[in-house]
């Protein structure tokens, strides 16, 4: 039985070792440059005595990236990929957390990770891929290794400011790969053109199955992404036929009437999530792509990546949302009520997670582990941890899933998972803060922050830069001299969305 | 040029949109704010900027972008 992710290489490389894996515009790696890598960085590690732990890859998006990936892990240990685009303060909670010995540098990284207050041993990656290969070390590794170990870390909003690591073993990963490519029908043909940065576990889904069956993942360089022209012709070139990107990837291209121009026409299947695809923007894509096949997935990273799928086959009238669908074989979906019991005949319910796409849970963090990783309470026989997503869904009439809203303050804008609280706990760092708060304006897809303090917006957003990532910058921000309260104390989201839409 | 300065500042208070020409090529703007940016000119001037109109020489600074919206409302007229 495979009990490893790694062992996905070898039918590859035994059948395709010439073929190209992981392209982009500069970097082209084969199969085997991939073998060959892995092998380096993993003795590389071995011989700096690492042994099941986190090791920071701090690295550029590029192909050799994801071979160190690789490298961590043919090394016994787990990758935690981070990215010169996330602030100091946000790498530095990151760092506390792990607490790793060994951080792999690039030459675009390594004066950034040398300024860390952490201080761990840096090592360039083009020090560590000139390493011997120890064939024989890196043999027993693997003849010990066991499936439940971890293989990767990636950090996840907070809602007290502070990023959660979600863990996740091969058996998770090596289950969520065998489902998503059943289901979409990923074989050695595929081409794959990766939109998600690799600091997250969205790019899961090109990766893995690139090992698997031989296929290609072409990356998609970010600025493309501003110019949808540009991206359809790159995907022309490239004949990619297969795409899981986010909703807002897809809709900047229909929305500005691209198709009009130019037909990505070698497109057969197009997966996308995290977010809502509004039926308009669909229609402009069915009808560009009549022989595409379209999937919506859906699933938190806590439950590796991905744990449902719809494919889009019936018509969907405007205000219509297309349904989360069903669990992947070997998950089920429980809608669990506030009482602990199932929901039934339509009603909500909190979508629970149960099976092997279940992560191991946030490292070093009991404490949030514990509140949404719980036993079933629908089984009191056994140990059995199934996780609550804190989404709330119901089953329609055709027996199908359908999301509903969130339990919390947490939010999806360009398919990135944020909390508001985490938002807020950040700017209530900024010494001239006396209060904010923060909502979701959906329809405009925009995150306004409201605050009282003796600061300009400016200074403030200049402040927010060196604390949180890109993605989670207020759109807008608006000073006020007081801030509105609820009867009980708390601030009022209520009114503040109204002055928003006034 | 005024509304376009204040849309701009807007997206990023702590950028200088009279003096930066760097806003592609230099990673200010990305692709959020090329979305927002493209439907607030659509709301202000009441131009629709096509797709073939998104180009990194476009963008790249508050100038470009207004010449972009002038030729646009100049072509209406």
């Amino acid at each position: 039985m495979q009990n490893n992710v790694l062992d996905y290489l070898e039918g590859s490389l035994a059948r395709v070792p010439d073929k190209i894996a992981y392209a982009d515009d500069e970097v082209q790696l084969s199969f085997l440059d991939v073998k060959r890598i892995m092998d380096s960085v993993g003795t590389g590690l071995l011989n700096r005595g690492c042994k099941r732990e986190p090791v920071i890859v701090f690295m550029k998006k590029s192909p050799n990236t994801i071979a160190t990936f690789f490298g961590v892990i043919n090394a016994g240990c787990y990758y935690v990929p981070i990215d010169s685009e996330m602030p100091a303060t946000r790498i530095n909670l990151i760092l506390d957390n792990c607490k790793p010995r060994v951080i792999i540098c690039d030459e675009s990284t390594v004066e950034i990770a040398e300024g860390f207050d952490y201080k761990a041993e840096i090592v360039l990656f083009s020090d560590i891929v000139n390493t011997n290969p120890d064939m024989d070390a890196l043999a027993l590794v693997r003849k010990k290794a066991i499936d439940t170990d971890p293989i990767y870390i990636v950090f996840t909003s907070g809602s007290t400011g502070v990023p959660k690591g979600v863990c996740a073993c091969h058996r998770s990963v090596i289950d969520y790969i065998e489902q998503l490519s059943e289901t979409l029908g990923f074989n050695e043909d595929t081409i794959f053109g990766n939109q998600t940065p690799l600091y997250f576990d969205a790019c899961l889904k090109e990766l893995y199955p690139t090992l698997k069956f031989g296929a290609t993942t072409y990356l998609i360089p970010h600025s493309y992404f501003m110019f949808p022209i540009k991206l359809v012709e790159y995907i022309n070139e490239h004949k990619i036929n297969t795409v899981c990107w986010v909703v807002s990837a897809l809709t900047m291209i229909s929305a500005f009437a691209t198709f009009d121009t130019v037909i990505p026409h070698t497109l057969r299947t197009i997966a996308f999530g995290s977010e809502v695809f509004p039926i308009k923007q669909f229609r402009l894509w069915r009808a560009a792509c009549p022989e595409a096949k379209f999937f919506n997935l859906y699933g938190p990273t806590e439950g590796t990546g991905m744990c449902c799928y719809y494919p889009v086959e019936r018509e969907f009238a405007d205000d219509e949302v297309i349904p989360v669908g069903f669990p992947f074989k070997n998950t089920e979906i429980l809608l669990l009520k506030e009482d602990n019991t199932l929901a039934t005949d339509g009603e909500q319910g909190e979508i629970c997670i149960r099976g092997t796409s279940v992560t191991l849970g946030y490292y070093n963090n009991p404490e949030k582990t514990n509140e949404a990783y719980v036993q079933n309470p629908l089984n009191t026989a056994y140990p059995e941890i199934i996780y609550r997503t804190g989404d709330i869904g119901h089953i329609n009439e055709y027996g199908e899933l359908i999301f509903h809203s969130r339990k919390d303050f947490q939010i999806k804008h360009m398919g990135h998972r944020i909390e508001l609280g985490e938002i807020e706990a950040n700017v209530n760092l900024v010494p001239e803060i006396k209060l904010s708060g923060c909502i979701y304006a959906k329809e405009q897809g925009k995150i306004v922050l409201y605050y009282v303090g003796d600061i300009t917006e400016g200074d403030l957003i200049k402040a927010l830069k060196t604390k949180l990532p890109r993605y989670m910058l207020p759109n807008k921000v608006n000073r006020l001299e007081e801030m509105p309260f609820t009867a009980n104390g708390k601030i009022d989201r209520v009114t503040l969305s109204k002055m928003y839409n006034k | 040029m005024n509304e376009l300065l204040e849309i701009l500042s807007d997206l990023h208070p702590e950028v200088d949109f009279t003096t930066e020409k760097g806003l592609v090529t230099g990673g200010i703007l990305d692709s959020f704010d090329i979305v927002s940016l493209i439907s607030e000119i659509n709301e202000e001037f009441d131009v629709t900027i096509s797709a073939a109109e998104l180009t990194p020489e476009n963008f790249d600074s508050a100038e470009t972008i207004y010449a972009l919206i002038k030729t646009k409302l100049d072509d209406e007229d």
